[in-house]
């Protein structure tokens, strides 16, 4: 066998404070899939990052194809034909696909562009290998999928031979996700090198070649998906034993807690994001709201809680009607809401962990002497909140934006779950967190449900919905288009739904 | 009102349409690029107080007006150094630009207050086409750097969206981190686009000195450079249409001085207002036409960019 097309040896990068990559190894071979398996902050994004050229590892060595390199720029990495289709799209939004692919390319046309013919060669590019997209069209008119094509293109355009994909499936609907595969696996077959970078344990096991396994910086295992399995996986991530799926006791259905009617609801561009939804929620069942990114969840989400006004339709929490409910109406009448975006909508970056577990109550009479705050009580209060949801902190005086994304959905969960609601709406509760503090927030849910609230789950997740959900609504272009048991779901026609297709 | 007066506006409108165009599309050129620079009123002094100083030592306008284009270039320079290189706030680099430059113009300009001009822009002469009525009488009677300012229109144009370098300039201040992965200096590339922004400002100044009113005192930019700033949001960040807003709020500079002498009595300082108003108007229009696509300002503007940040 000739040597691999890209050889890690011995990397490590640190920040202040942080060993981000230590001491990690791994090599690529043409026509494989080698997948990079972590956490988030286990160092995948980093090592990337060292191999494009974005940062400079402290010591150890990269080779490509068997010969020393030395990448100091992505321009470098461009050069040896190294290629990069980031987490976050790296495409200029008010440019054509054709400006974003000729972008710090020589033309054909010296000092003037040569559109025309690039455009010729991303339709040749399209051909080959499936990635159907209009080169004429600027980047903000494309769904995120085409998106994630147009990254793709510009890698092959500037011909490189090793891909790297960041996560490329967080964004992407199942449909979406199956067919990046087909095309993962034409470029493979066509010799391309690919280093996929993903946490998602499932689609690790189907695509991968080999798969090196990264925890705090460090490799904690190589192996292929036939001598391992998802289990033994997540165990390697997270380096102990975890439960991928959550025990679900038996809980009989209450009464209908949450009732919508007919509710329609504005987006944030004026256009109908929410479409004449009905939904029953039953105390003691988690109402999972399936759907892509965009399709009418999040406004469907804020509408319940009293944060986005509904034109039309009626929200009822027992008998109290929260149509045109502000947020602490709402929090009256027994609501309690997760936000999708944690740091924007549910918690105070600059404010310490006990601002932060007091942002609702801390009107409230037992936190209070003399109209004055009572600190010995808020810190005896907030204290046994942190030991109750196990968040980890330093201390209750520290600042929130400082602790993992985990922690901080915790401390978001233990202020809403504090005041026993009736119905709980969490949206995306462990998007961007660990494997081990999803299983700690996944295991709250599942409590709550036993303790009788009624609670609407929005998830992207598909795992997640099917794992903890008794019955599941799936969502798209702001409709239910489909609700169905738990029992009588399954994964490819949900997908579908999700797709508009169900 | 006779033929006269109002061929002495269409005259000015023109005069005072050059100087705020000179600086409005240097600033054009730099905010495309991600780099907001408030410090045009500065460079627009010391280019303004280094051209004539220059045309007072050499006697001749066209050295003198290089000297102010690269003294603007060299000064913008500075916040190159401090907001692009070493990524510090760019308003509050921009700020102290303005403020320093005026002081700094002001400090070397001392003994040039009482020099006569030692060299100043004559209109240009085309013989007959002078002549022709109106046309003629308002176009033609010009100096060359008007000229020169519509042709360095075209020419950022032409280059903004037909070349490589424009295509550059634009991914850079719509998005720092795409253009840098896909191979391109975005620190260099800012730091030409301010410079080129001072040495377009720096030649506004100059020809404020040499041509527009020739003489140097304290404070003889006046606030143009802060309407030139005003006008690449009014422009909506695009060469031709801030031409149109330089002719427009020049008219406004023009009308000033000679409303009272048309019989129209609105205060000239509520007139002085105007461009500001007209600005925000156009800021109201943008937001609720891009409600539903990108601003048509560059995304990255204002934001410094550093690779290894995280």
């Amino acid at each position: 066998m000739s040597a691999p097309v890209l050889q890690m040896h011995n990397i490590t990068k640190t920040f202040p404070g942080v060993l981000a990559n230590d001491d990690v190894s791994f090599d690529v071979h043409a026509g494989e899939v080698h997948t990079l398996l972590g956490e988030n902050g286990a160092g995948k994004s980093t090592l990337m990052k060292i191999l494009f050229g974005l940062y400079q590892p402290d010591s150890g060595q990269i080779l490509l194809r068997g010969q020393q390199a030395n990448i100091t720029s992505p321009t470098d990495a461009i050069e040896k034909r190294v290629g990069m289709v980031h987490q976050h799209f790296m495409l200029v939004p008010t440019l054509t696909v054709a400006e974003n692919v000729a972008l710090g390319l020589p033309s054909s046309r010296g000092l003037r562009t040569d559109l025309d013919a690039v455009s010729e060669r991303i339709a040749s590019i399209s051909e080959q290998y499936g990635l159907s997209v209009d080169p004429g069209v600027e980047i903000w008119k494309l769904s995120v999928g085409e998106r994630q094509r147009v990254e793709i293109i510009k890698a092959l355009y500037r011909d490189a031979e090793l891909l790297v994909l960041d996560e490329p499936t967080a964004v992407l609907t199942p449909q979406e996700v199956d067919d990046l595969f087909v095309i993962l696996r034409q470029m493979t077959a066509a010799d391309t090198a690919i280093i996929f970078i993903s946490h998602k344990l499932h689609e690790v096991m189907e695509l991968s070649d080999r798969i090196t396994v990264l925890r705090n910086g460090r490799v904690t295992g190589h192996t292929t998906p036939a001598e391992t399995s998802r289990q033994q996986l997540a165990d390697l991530m997270v380096g102990r034993e975890v439960k991928l799926a959550p025990d679900k006791p038996p809980v009989d259905l209450g009464l209908v807690r949450l009732k919508l009617r007919g509710v329609t609801v504005k987006g944030d561009r004026g256009t109908i994001a929410v479409d004449n939804v009905d939904l029953d929620v039953h105390a003691g069942e988690i109402l999972g709201v399936a759907g892509v990114s965009g399709n009418g969840q999040r406004e469907l989400a804020e509408t319940i809680a009293g944060l986005r006004p509904a034109e039309a339709g009626s929200v009822q929490l027992d008998d109290t009607d929260l149509s045109k409910a502000n947020p602490a109406q709402s929090r009256a009448a027994g609501l309690s809401y997760v936000p999708e975006e944690r740091m924007k909508d549910g918690a105070v970056g600059e404010f310490d962990v006990s601002e932060n577990l007091l942002l609702i109550n801390h009107g409230e009479k037992r936190f209070l002497r003399n109209g004055l705050f009572n600190f010995d009580a808020i810190k005896s209060h907030c204290q046994q909140l942190v030991d109750d949801f196990a968040v980890k902190t330093p201390s209750l005086s520290t600042p929130t934006s400082s602790l993992s994304g985990g922690n901080i959905q915790k401390v978001i969960m233990a202020r809403e779950l504090e005041s026993s609601p009736a119905v709980l709406v969490a949206a995306q509760p462990t998007r961007g967190v660990d494997i081990g503090a999803a299983e700690y927030i996944h295991s709250q849910l599942v409590k709550q449900r036993s303790d009788g609230v009624a609670i609407v789950m929005i998830s992207e997740d598909l795992d997640e919905v099917l794992g903890l959900a008794d019955r599941i609504a799936v969502m798209f272009e702001g409709r239910i288009v489909k609700i169905v048991d738990r029992e009588n779901a399954t994964k490819d026609q949900l997908g579908l739904a999700m797709a508009g297709a169900g | 009102m006779n033929e006269t007066t109002v061929i002495g506006l269409l005259i000015a409108v023109l005069e005072f349409g050059t100087l705020l165009y000179l600086a409005a599309l240097g600033e054009t050129i730099a905010e495309k690029s991600g780099v907001l620079n408030l410090g045009v009123e500065g460079m627009m002094a010391m280019g303004g107080v280094a051209a004539f100083w220059a045309g007072v030592e050499t006697g001749n306008p066209w050295v003198a007006l290089l000297v102010g284009v690269i003294a603007g270039a060299l000064f913008s320079s500075i916040h190159g150094i401090v907001a692009v290189v070493m990524g510090a706030d760019q308003v509050v680099s921009g700020l102290a630009l303005t403020i320093g430059g005026l002081g700094l113009a002001a400090f070397l300009g001392q003994d040039l207050v009482v020099q006569p001009p030692g060299a100043r822009f004559e209109a240009t002469n085309l013989g007959p086409l002078n002549d022709i009525p109106w046309l003629g009488e308002v176009l033609f009677d010009q100096t060359a750097v008007t000229w020169i300012g519509l042709a360095l229109g075209v020419v950022a144009w032409f280059v903004l969206t037909r070349t490589r370098v424009g295509l550059i300039l634009r991914a850079v201040g719509e998005s720092a981190s795409a253009a840098d992965s896909s191979g391109t200096s975005v620190v260099k590339t800012r730091m030409i686009a301010v410079m080129i922004g001072g040495a377009l400002a720096g030649m506004s100044g100059a020809y404020l000195t040499l041509a527009l009113a020739p003489g140097w005192s304290e404070g003889t930019t006046a606030g143009r450079g802060w309407i030139a700033v005003a006008l690449v949001i009014f422009g909506a960040w695009q060469p031709g249409r801030v031409g149109v807003g330089a002719l427009l709020f020049g008219g406004l500079l023009a009308l000033e001085p000679r409303l009272q002498t048309f019989g129209v009595e609105i205060s000239p300082i509520l007139l002085s207002m105007l461009p500001y108003l007209l600005t925000i108007a156009v800021l109201v229009a943008l937001s609720i036409r891009s409600r539903h696509r990108p601003s048509a300002a560059p995304a990255a503007i204002g934001q410094a960019y550093r690779r290894e940040d995280r």
